[in-house]
């Protein structure tokens, strides 16, 4: 039982994680919310639900394809929405952020519809795996695998490549980054893109799971994948992946003993609580207040 | 004089009326978003959740024991506020987004809270019974939107709202000018809150049926835009977002199925060719001076406002 529930947590969780990391880079980077980043993993959920149904493709090759797709989507909103705001309040940029995810809900929404679509069901090969008393299925090992996988990729280009090192500057000084030479615009483009590829692959992850994709499923998971970030310590990337499993697990855990019915606030709570005791969250570093 | 009211409001066509007191009841909400975020420059983005404890309180003021409703308002208000300082006291501490998320998830766990209570009906939403009083609903509406704004209005103006002003511009430099923190931010926000909680009772009242799903976070972001939408710490900006933000939808009926798409749009060009709202900005002071053929530099030089939130 414990173990059939720690992995459906850490499933959910890693899903979770993906999304965080989006909203973690992002903010790191220009201090922006991205709020229009959950719609961009329902986008990445409905293209890729779209490329298996309809062109029969193979569910790792959707899933390269719907990144994509995410990536130019998310490059494209940083363009038009975000990027004449960077001087401006950040609060304006976050209303444009709320405007493009009003604007793209609905746009799902129209064209796809109220009722939830699902992938066909051969999609996926689905099997049973008994480890010891927990069923686990091959989508949930998938699941937590592509997730760490990804992990590690988006670990390798932050630490090891050339654009990484400008990422890394540009959210240490944004103008040092600058004067320095380097590129802001286009590394900020190249964040968006990260972020957006991740949030498209847990978008496809979540709807094989639940078996459902919905043009509303970005608001909740969008809004639960930023707590995680926050209780990670956002800006944080490592922060952002401990934050994502520890909330899936805790609400996994949460439900199982007894509380479905508290599910949404459960994450929200442990937010608020880890918060109050540390305040820039588990990973965050402490912000040196200058005069 | 209530026959004479009635028929005031009798004359005008039902649908104007209903957008009319749609306006006026996001006033006093908007109005006390703007006391928290606009003056004091703590983002919330909870502010639903005030809105509906407002809400769910006046309701079973009215249902169970029967209150006069201006007598109600006052109350559910003051509960509201109550429960504003409750929860500003521990999380004014946090900062910029830090608070701003916990704010957020404050808001999921009252929602949660409702959903489940018996005494809220649950998910089923909670029938309201018409407000015991002798004015007709859209006159009280309005009265108490006008009432707000002057409260507002005296309040930016006072030693209490310019040390609130001094919060939003400069924490450091404020504390280092002697104001008590912790002290004026929880003070904002048990005024921001009371304002919500007065705004959920004339929804509760003005709709009678609310449901908790109702007062999620798009209600919450709904606000906020007015706020920003009109301009931060900006009076009449704030009524004018709430107005335009109120009736847009219904000005975009004619487009049905397009009507969120296009105001999503919407949301975003205004934010990206007016970053600092419709009216923010703009000195009404000085307009009105010269209006009335003074000279605008007789009154307070105009503030620019910084951009840091």
């Amino acid at each position: 039982m414990f173990l059939q529930q720690l992995i459906n947590g850490i499933a959910l969780g890693s899903t979770y994680a993906l999304i965080a990391l989006g909203y973690t880079m992002v903010y790191g980077i220009i201090t922006l919310i991205n709020f229009a980043h959950g719609e961009i993993f329902m986008a990445g959920a409905f293209v890729g639900m779209l490329l298996v149904s309809y062109f029969k493709l193979n569910i790792f090759v959707a899933m390269a394809l719907s990144m994509t797709f995410c990536m130019i989507l998310g490059v494209v909103i940083e363009l038009i929405a975000y990027r004449r705001l960077r001087r401006s309040s950040r609060l304006s940029a976050l209303i444009s952020a709320i405007g493009v995810s009003i604007f793209l809900s609905s746009l799902a929404l129209m064209i796809f519809g109220a009722d939830a679509k699902a992938f066909p069901d051969n999609a996926f090969p689905l099997h049973q795996i008994h480890i010891g008393n927990a069923d686990i299925s091959t989508l949930q090992i998938s699941i937590i695998g592509i997730s760490a996988l990804l992990m590690l990729t988006l670990e390798f280009i932050v630490q090891k490549t050339k654009i990484g090192k400008a990422m890394r500057a540009t959210s240490e000084d944004y103008t040092a980054a600058a004067l320095m030479g380097i590129n802001v615009n286009r590394v900020i483009s190249f964040t968006f893109a990260l972020g957006s590829a991740l949030a498209a692959a847990g978008g496809m992850l979540v709807g094989l799971l639940f078996n459902a994709v919905t043009f509303n499923m970005g608001l909740m998971a969008g809004l639960k994948a930023f707590a995680a970030a926050v209780l990670g310590g956002i800006g944080s990337i490592p922060g952002a992946m401990l934050g994502g499993v520890l909330l899936g697990v805790t609400e996994v855990f949460g439900v199982a003993i007894g509380y479905s019915s508290y599910r949404d606030a459960i994450a929200f709570a442990i937010l608020v609580l880890v918060l109050l005791l540390k305040p820039t969250g588990l990973l965050g570093q402490k912000i040196q207040k200058k005069v | 004089m209530a026959d004479f009211l009635q028929s005031l409001v009798g004359s005008i066509d039902p649908y104007t009326l209903q957008i009319l007191v749609n306006i006026g009841v996001a006033i006093p909400l908007a109005l006390g978003l703007n006391v928290i975020t606009g003056l004091t420059g703590q983002l919330s983005l909870g502010h639903a959740a005030f809105m509906s404890i407002g809400a769910f309180i006046s309701a079973i003021f009215t249902n169970r024991l029967g209150l006069p409703f201006e007598l109600n308002l006052v109350m559910s208000g003051l509960f509201t506020a109550l429960i504003g300082v409750m929860i500003g006291f521990p999380i004014l501490r946090l900062t910029g987004d830090y608070l701003a998320i916990c704010t957020l998830g404050f808001a999921e766990i009252v929602k949660v809270v409702f959903l489940n209570l018996d005494i809220t009906n649950k998910a089923l939403g909670l029938q309201v019974l018409p407000a015991k009083t002798v004015i007709p609903m859209p006159i009280l509406v309005w009265v108490v939107a006008i009432l707000a704004i002057i409260f507002v209005t005296f309040l930016q103006s006072s030693r209490f709202g310019r040390a609130l002003k001094a919060i939003r511009e400069d924490e450091i430099a404020a504390e280092a000018m002697g104001i008590n923190l912790p002290r004026y931010k929880v003070q904002s926000f048990a005024i921001g809150t009371f304002l919500a909680g007065i705004g959920g009772a004339l929804y509760a009242h003005f709709l009678s049926y609310i449901n908790p799903s109702d007062f999620g976070f798009l209600k919450s972001v709904d606000i906020l835009s007015m706020v920003v939408l009109g301009g931060l710490g900006s009076i009449p900006g704030t009524v004018f977002g709430a107005a335009i933000l109120t009736a847009a939808p219904e000005f975009l009926r004619f487009m049905s199925q397009y009507r969120m798409l296009v105001y999503g749009a919407l949301l975003v060009c205004l934010m990206v060719f007016r970053p600092n709202g419709l009216l923010g900005g703009v000195n009404f002071t000085g307009l009105l001076m010269r209006a009335l053929g003074r000279k605008a530099h007789e009154t307070l030089p105009h503030i620019v406002e910084r951009n840091e939130l």
